[in-house]
């Protein structure tokens, strides 16, 4: 990827430059898009005032007004529902669900509604709603707040799920996704809502009244190279995942890491190349292994890039099981160790 | 007073023809001339028309599944004739009736239940949406575009003939999903232009009224604050009436009205259905009696307004909807295979492109192949 922002000199462009927190950068990419396009509604519980439960639309409110930022009654299928016949008159409802688990009772709208509505219309209609997921674990909370949902969502043609791993990411992806023509599942990784970053907030990657807008949503990213094997990972696991590089690097390992960016679509044909390159793959993510996008993967890296592979693909991820209590969730989560033992076991083949 | 007592029902002809007077509701049915009542009749009388015809058809295997609307065409052509510019409707999947006053081309409802496409019309062309299957989903969609109508200004703008609102249309049964409360609770704290319209045919497939409520479906609106009125859903004009008011009321920004209409589902719920196992006979006739199309029949012939000529025009009408819808059903192919992968997302998404380039190929072998032999 490449940013094309054009006409600004190198000067100009770093003055753009501000570390921010990926909160702070999801922060700044709603007020640039609401700046942009007064059709961008912000709606969810909690959101005005109060910021929001993780303060990412902190400000929002004072400058945007309760027009545009709208605390909305207690009721997920009903923020999901009403935002589909807001979206149908041309408005750009950006969704805030507070938690990943709380996100059940609108299933049935963003499944048999929201997803389908562009193809039942032949097009006719779409749906430009982004519904935006504070979402994995791994900061101590109680029942039902650190979920991993992407699997049961991408399931369902008509949805775009993605989630930024960096602040730049979570800057440039939530603007594309709230000027993409399809509904998009935004997955905020929250354990990384404090990590800081650069973010030049002149360069959104592409245009966003483009279509290439959304093509680069769903382009993968090589966070960083490596030629041994290759760790696949997405939202909070590509942290992880870096993580892992640096051991291994000092054990002469070289681990390439993948950022996948997107889950629907995903971009096959980069894992696909990194695979033939390392001949080792390994996937990462939060949720529980059993019939995941970790399985996608594999199934996939298996029918396009079998002869070139030295062991079998590996998944690190969650156990068939409720999120556990959060006393256990180091080891729920594909934590350091768990996946340097899965570069390990790819290393002996 | 349960959901299944007429108690409480507006009503402005009664079951035998006879103009009611009702000092409150009239004033809503005073534009209604002779020539206004047989619109409705003709409009009634085609919507059973073709229903009937839709009925044979999918009897005889033309259609994988009808979905009548026998019974409710009072309800159906009392409350479509109040809505206008900028109106607009989501309905359920039962208001054929209502369809046709919206102007969309009745034969052509049929390929989604002939099973080629989700969705027949264009929503905005009409101002009716597609029909929704999930029962009660659509009453969330029908709220947030009465809110973004409000914010378009196309309510209260100060000049009343420009006003809109939405009629949203669903079943008793759906008065017990969650979306339909949500859908009252968001209409109302946001004072949306929406006119929720509970058919109540009495019936969720097999489950009466009664295994939904223990009061009347209108009842359902005080808890959210929302004004309601009950009306005998077989009187087209009491139907009229009580829509054009909620619709003033809703047009002028005073918010969300709640109508029951009480009427009956005189068909099988669809046509898989078997409604001998759960009703009798006797009930059955009883609501016969009540027939909103004789009923207004009645009345017309009672003014002397209903003449030969004009029944045998509309009769020949009629007869001619059920040929075309025949004709129009049986003349449809099936489109090109791979159009079924056009549409999932509005810009390109890799796994549909994948998918479909390889179904192209998977499907050209074949054809390289019976060239080869
Ligand atoms: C959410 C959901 N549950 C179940 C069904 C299956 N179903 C289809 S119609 C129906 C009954 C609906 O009754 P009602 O709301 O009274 O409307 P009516 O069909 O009588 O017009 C049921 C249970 C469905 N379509 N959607």
């Amino acid at each position: 990827m490449t940013d094309t922002t054009s006409g600004s000199t190198a000067v100009e462009r770093e003055s753009a430059v501000k570390t921010m927190t990926m909160a702070g950068a999801i922060n700044a990419g709603l007020r640039a898009a609401m700046e942009r396009d007064d059709k961008v509604l912000l709606l969810g519980e909690d959101i005005g005032q109060l910021g929001g439960v993780f303060r990412v639309t902190d400000g929002l409110h004072k400058d945007f007004g309760g027009d545009r930022v709208i605390d909305t009654p207690l009721a997920e299928s009903g923020i999901v529902g009403t935002s589909i016949g807001m979206a149908m008159r041309g408005y750009r409802p950006v969704i805030e669900i507070q938690f990943d688990g709380f996100i059940f009772p609108a299933f049935n709208q963003i499944t048999t509604q929201l997803a389908k509505m562009h193809y039942r219309s032949h097009g006719a209609i779409q749906l430009p709603v982004v519904i935006r997921v504070p979402f994995a674990g791994d900061i101590g909370a109680i029942e039902h707040h650190s979920e991993s949902i992407e699997a049961l969502f991408a399931h369902t043609a008509g949805l775009r799920i993605c989630s930024p791993a960096t602040p730049q990411d979570a800057f440039d992806m939530v603007q594309q996704s709230i000027f993409a023509p399809d509904p998009v599942l935004f997955l905020e990784p929250k354990a990384r809502y404090w990590d800081k970053g650069d973010v030049d907030t002149d360069a959104v990657r592409t245009r966003l009244d483009d279509a290439a807008a959304t093509a680069d949503i769903g382009r993968a990213r090589i966070a960083r190279p490596g030629t041994d094997v290759t760790l696949v990972a997405y939202g909070p696991t590509v942290r992880t995942a870096l993580q892992v590089a640096d051991v291994a690097a000092d054990e002469g390992t070289s681990v390439e890491v993948v950022d996948l960016r997107s889950i629907s679509p995903l971009d096959i044909p980069t894992v696909v190349r990194s695979a033939k390159r390392t001949g080792r793959v390994v996937v990462v993510h939060e949720a529980p292994t059993a019939h995941g996008v970790g399985a996608e993967i594999a199934a996939r890296v298996g029918e396009e890039a079998f002869f070139h592979l030295k062991a079998p693909v590996m998944r690190v991820g969650g156990f068939h099981m409720p999120y556990p209590p959060s006393k256990f969730e180091h080891e729920f989560l594909p934590n350091l160790d768990r996946v340097l033992d899965a570069v390990d076991r790819l290393m002996a083949h | 007073m349960g959901p299944l007592s007429d108690e409480g029902l507006v009503q402005l002809l009664d079951a035998d023809g006879t103009r009611v007077g009702d000092p409150d509701w009239e004033p809503y049915a005073s534009h209604l001339t002779p020539e206004a009542l047989r619109l409705s009749w003709r409009l009634m009388t085609l919507t059973r028309a073709f229903d009937a015809e839709a009925t044979s058809l999918q009897r005889q295997g033309e259609l994988g599944l009808w979905v009548s609307c026998l019974g409710q065409e009072a309800a159906q052509i009392g409350s479509g004739t109040a809505i206008r510019e900028p109106d607009y409707v989501f309905p359920s999947y039962r208001e054929h009736g209502v369809a046709l006053t919206r102007s969309v081309d009745l034969p052509q409802m049929l390929t989604l239940f002939r099973g080629l496409e989700h969705g027949s019309w264009d929503p905005a062309q009409h101002s009716f949406h597609l029909y929704t299957l999930v029962i009660g989903a659509h009453t969330l969609h029908a709220t947030g575009y009465a809110m973004a109508m409000d914010r378009d200004g196309l309510v209260a703008s100060g000049q009343p003939d420009k006003d809109g609102a939405v009629v949203c249309y669903f079943g008793d049964g759906a008065t017990s999903q969650g979306d339909v409360n949500e859908a009252f609770v968001f209409a109302s704290v946001n004072n949306a232009p929406i006119v929720f319209f509970i058919q109540n045919n009495q019936f969720a497939i097999s489950e009466p009224t009664t295994r939904q409520s223990r009061v009347t479906l209108a009842q359902r609106a005080d808890g959210f604050g929302i004004p309601r009125v009950r009306v005998d859903g077989n009187d087209v004009i009491a139907v009229h009436a009580v829509t054009q008011w909620a619709l003033r009321h809703a047009r002028a920004g005073q918010g969300p009205v709640l109508i029951e209409a009480f009427t009956y589902r005189m068909a099988a719920h669809t046509t898989s259905d078997d409604p001998t196992r759960y009703r009798s006979h006797a009930d059955e006739e009883k609501w016969r009696q009540r027939d909103p199309i004789a009923r207004l029949e009645k009345h017309l012939d009672s003014l002397g307004e209903l003449s030969q000529e004009y029944r045998d025009e509309v009769a020949a009408e009629a007869k001619a909807l059920g040929k075309r819808t025949r004709e129009t059903v049986k003349s449809w192919e099936r489109p090109p295979l791979l159009t079924m992968f056009d549409h999932v997302y509005a810009e390109p998404h890799a796994q549909v492109e994948a998918e479909r380039a390889w179904f192209d190929r998977y499907q050209q072998s074949f054809i390289d192949e019976g060239s080869h032999a």
